[in-house]
């Protein structure tokens, strides 16, 4: 006698978080892959009640909003979770935070409010050192850059190669100021701004195209850091994508807590 | 004097080389400690690619006893990939660990765990880019020790010039026995150098140092007799054994990778040893005797790795996990207590019989059923009879009928082929045995699209075990059988769908064969194969047989043995094998006698359930088996609850 087996249907939902997390250090190198399984496992340490899909393979329901590089530091990364309770969002982030590997840093948990949130992510700021490269070649390279209309770069996809517009998304790009990391030799700074689309321009795409229009090359490789996601606006700006969430009342009419780290352009620490 | 990290410098590379997150250490439950304060510190080394090495337990348990001791510190390191291996040496970075980006050098032991012996030209690798001269003997005070572990440091030999010491057996009390013995001489103001150091070790008892034996060969080649050549060191060194595993609950603490591994779970050995007596299976020879966790450290075990970790899937190992005395208890107290918590249990016990189905079906309440594994071996009951794997084939088709009524969709065979005394027929067999597993599968479920995956693995012969003195078949010989079986399957079109066959090409069982069975003069293979370019040679894609046989032919030139000597080659009962002198606690003469029990078909049960065989193993270790049933019952246990 056969025996079908059990097809569960999805959970009810009863609440929806929006996080903002950064990954730091030397788990910039972790993949996007590698996110997903460490904050799935996070999620099951610190035992919160994650809705699942429904089906033979059931899976937690989590939403990750355009998730940096391999390779790239971000301060600003951001996924949506479903729970079948209602929990606190202060405490949701420190025990998803304690649970995450030093370097996987929750920095705030607000209860979703309405409207959606890849649709307050549609652009980034990003930090790319450039140690070993000048100032003033790196300052040439940009100007001759922002001065064409288009800069075709190719990039190895996982459907083979593609030709993008590196120009095209570029909504700011310059020089940014040194920091103090103590280092004598030099190291170029650029400060870049990307408008989101498909497939997504990414920072080393407009590395490859200062190379294309200017020959910058770089000795070792770039470090690149996210700084911010969110809504772009014509000045080049980014609107915090949490803010809506933060100012509307929870669903249970408690007002949302303010955490300390709700400014979107925090600075990295230093160091790994 | 502070070791600094090399991480600065190799930070920039990493975005060059693929998945570097392998190399960047800050898992959950890893750490360092103060170099400095440590007086004796242990590097352990897994010599395969991060994402094999990173699960394997023995690394994970040592490293969390040597980390909780004071005054004591160990870090991992994994072999590095052939991009990283190069960017290394053109940026002069040695070896490191994982932990603390230190370099290898620079601790006082380097241990080296080699779960099989195509792991022994990473060790090269390893040493080479570390800065430790590969031969022992060119070493000197500022290097470290390096010391052999793991199931293939039951044979060392081929490895002998390459480490200064093997250790046989459980590593838990060895360790440490070793790390005081390090912290005694250091504080002595290290007394007689590293040979000193290396004759308290030996003295001590417990610890092989292959350069304090030498070895005399006959005309022909055999060994003629390997002999201490000082005094203060025994003539055959044991293995080590401990005999009360509730008392050594490790890893309490197990390490969650952030690159995808081989095995993500919680892993709970619920015993070790084997008895029942699997004439090809060095791994059951060598563990003996059994020794039980009881259902309660095994339930804590669980709950304290998952809390600490936050794994989804629990693995209950063993060799032969349906075999603990308990299991009905255990797979059912586990059952209930994750019911609903979306955590998986499984059992990777390949036990050919219905209770076995039970307890798979118990640990997938309400989960999907996918495939079950169990492994007859041998394919005729003759052949069976000679590997002492008594499962008939009424036992088979019972088993699987039990499986696939119970939801299972396949049923996954694992056999061995160049089994001793085996001719064609016994591997023709399989494809009879598979289509009756078929249509017992069909009728069991209802239904057409059932699978039986037949996994088929050549045999090596291993040391200490009875096949020690057999000739192994060679791969040529091996591959013109599996062709014939392959043949045989694909001929009745009514079945040949629903079976997929899978075997890899037999040319790495000679290079294994010849390492597992090799003796010193093996050592100048390695190291020819390492300096030809050998690396991973466990993977397919880095093997190359041709390279292998370039370098045995080179290094073996004059010596008067060669591939086949060491592997098809039957040896006699007089033949002085290779490690003779490492004693695994079994008695010579009842593995011969268990060989000449083969070669006669006669089978052995299995010493939990009937009378001691005189193996050798308790009395010559002092131990004795240990198993239940300790009478309890499952604890009370609140079910696990998400947290609201």
């Amino acid at each position: 006698m056969s025996r079908r087996q059990p097809e569960r249907g999805a959970d009810e939902i009863a609440q929806r978080l929006r996080i903002h997390y950064a990954r730091r250090g030397r788990l910039r190198f972790t993949s996007h892959r590698d996110v997903q399984r460490a904050l799935e496992r996070a999620l099951r340490q610190a035992r919160l009640p994650v809705a699942f899909s429904g089906g033979f393979n059931r899976h937690p329901k989590i939403s990750y909003v355009g998730a940096a590089p391999t390779g790239a530091a971000s301060e600003a990364e951001y996924l949506e979770i479903s729970l079948t309770e209602r929990v606190r969002p202060a405490s949701v982030r420190a025990d998803l935070d304690a649970a995450l590997p030093a370097g996987l840093d929750i920095l705030e948990v607000v209860e979703a409010g309405p409207g959606s949130l890849p649709d307050r992510v549609t652009g980034s700021r990003w930090r790319v050192e450039l140690p070993g490269v000048e100032e003033e070649a790196a300052a040439a390279a940009i100007a001759a850059f922002l001065a064409e209309t288009s800069v075709p770069v190719e990039r190895v996809l996982k459907d083979g190669r593609r030709i993008l517009d590196a120009r095209a998304a570029v909504v700011w790009l310059e020089l940014g100021g040194r920091g103090s990391d103590g280092d004598p030799g030099p190291c170029a700074i650029l400060e870049l701004v990307v408008r989101h689309c498909t497939p997504a321009v990414r920072p080393d795409d407009v590395l490859a195209g200062l190379r294309e229009v200017a020959a910058l090359t770089l000795p070792v490789p770039a470090k690149v850091t996210r700084l911010a996601q969110g809504a772009l606006d014509p000045c080049g700006d980014l609107a915090d994508p949490l803010a809506t969430d933060r100012a509307a009342p929870a669903a249970d009419g408690s007002p949302q807590p303010v955490a300390a780290s709700a400014v979107v352009d925090r600075p990295p620490p230093a160091g790994a | 004097m502070p070791i600094e990290s090399v991480f600065a410098r190799l930070e920039p590379l990493l975005p060059r080389v693929q998945k570097p997150i392998q190399y960047v250490g800050g898992e959950r439950n890893a750490g360092t400690k103060d170099w400095d304060a440590a007086d004796v510190r242990w590097c352990l080394m897994y010599p395969d690619a991060y994402e094999v090495g990173l699960p394997n337990q023995g690394m994970q348990i040592l490293y969390e006893i040597l980390n909780e001791q004071p005054g004591v510190l160990a870090e991992r390191t994994y072999s590095v990939w052939a991009d990283l291996e190069a960017l290394l040496r053109e940026h002069g970075i040695p070896q490191f660990t994982v932990d603390g980006h230190r370099p290898v050098g620079a601790f006082d032991l380097l241990g080296v765990s080699f779960a099989t012996e195509l792991g022994y030209t990473n060790l090269l690798s390893a040493l080479d880019l570390a800065g430790i001269p590969i031969e022992a003997a060119d070493r000197d005070g500022s290097h470290p020790l390096v010391i052999a572990g793991g199931h293939a440091a039951f044979n060392p030999e081929p490895i002998a010039p390459f480490i200064d010491a093997a250790v046989l057996g459980d590593g838990e009390e060895a360790v440490l026995a070793i790390t005081a013995v390090v912290r005694d001489w250091k504080r002595a103001e290290r007394p007689g150098g590293r040979v000193g150091l290396l004759e308290r070790l030996a003295g001590a008892g417990g610890v092989y140092v292959p350069s304090f034996y030498d070895v005399d060969y006959l005309p022909d080649g055999r060994i003629r007799r390997v002999a201490p050549n000082r005094a203060g060191v025994p003539y055959r060194v044991s293995k080590h054994t401990v005999m009360n595993l509730d008392e050594w609950p490790y890893p309490k603490h197990p390490l969650v990778p952030l690159a995808e591994t081989v095995h993500e779970r919680m892993s709970v050995e619920i015993f070790r040893g084997c008895t029942r007596g699997c004439r090809f299976c060095q791994a059951g020879m060598i563990t003996r005797p059994v020794r039980e966790r009881s259902l309660s450290t095994v339930v804590g075990m669980v709950d304290a790795g998952l809390a600490a970790t936050g794994f989804e899937e629990v693995g209950l190992l063993s060799l032969s996990s349906a075999d603990h005395s308990e299991i009905g208890e255990i797979a059912k107290g586990l059952a209930d207590r994750y019911e609903g918590t979306n955590t998986s249990l499984s059992l990777p016990s390949t036990r050919v019989d219905a209770f076995n189905v039970e307890l798979a079906n118990e640990l997938t309440r309400g989960a999907r059923r996918s495939g079950l594994t169990f492994a007859p071996e041998g394919g005729s009951e003759r052949i069976r009879r000679v590997i002492n794997k008594m499962v008939t084939e009424e036992d088979l088709i019972r088993t699987v009928t039990t499986a696939y009524a119970g939801g299972w969709r396949h049923v996954k065979l694992y056999f061995m082929c160049g089994l001793p005394t085996e001719t064609d027929e016994d591997v023709l067999a399989i494809a009879g045995l598979a289509r009756k597993v078929v249509a017992a599968g069909r009728q069991a479920a209802g239904r057409n699209d059932i699978r039986c995956t037949v996994s088929i693995g050549g045999f090596v012969p291993k040391p200490h075990t009875p096949f020690q003195w057999a000739g192994q078949l060679g791969h040529e010989a091996t591959d013109a059988r599996l062709a014939k079986l392959r043949a045989a399957i694909g001929s009745d079109r009514a079945f040949s769908r629903a079976i997929g066959l899978r075997y890899h090409d037999g040319r790495p069982g000679t290079v294994e064969g010849l390492l597992a069975r090799g003796d010193r003069r093996v050592a100048g293979v390695i190291r020819a194969a390492w300096e030809l370019g050998a690396r991973f040679d466990g993977w397919s894609e880095h093997f190359s047989f041709d390279r292998w046989m370039t370098a045995a032919r080179s290094a073996l030139a004059g010596t008067g043995v060669d591939v086949d000597w060491f592997t098809t080659r039957e040896r006699e009962l007089t033949e002085v094998l290779p490690w003779d002198h490492l004693d695994a606690g079994l008695e010579k003469d009842w593995l011969w006698q268990d060989w000449q029990d083969a070669l006669a078909e006669v089978e052995v049960d299995d010493c939990r359930w009937s009378p001691c065989f005189d193996c050798g193993v308790c009395p010559a270790m002092g131990t004795e088996i240990q198993v239940g049933p300790t009478g309890q019952s499952l604890l009370p246990l609140a079910p696990v609850a998400p947290r609201s």
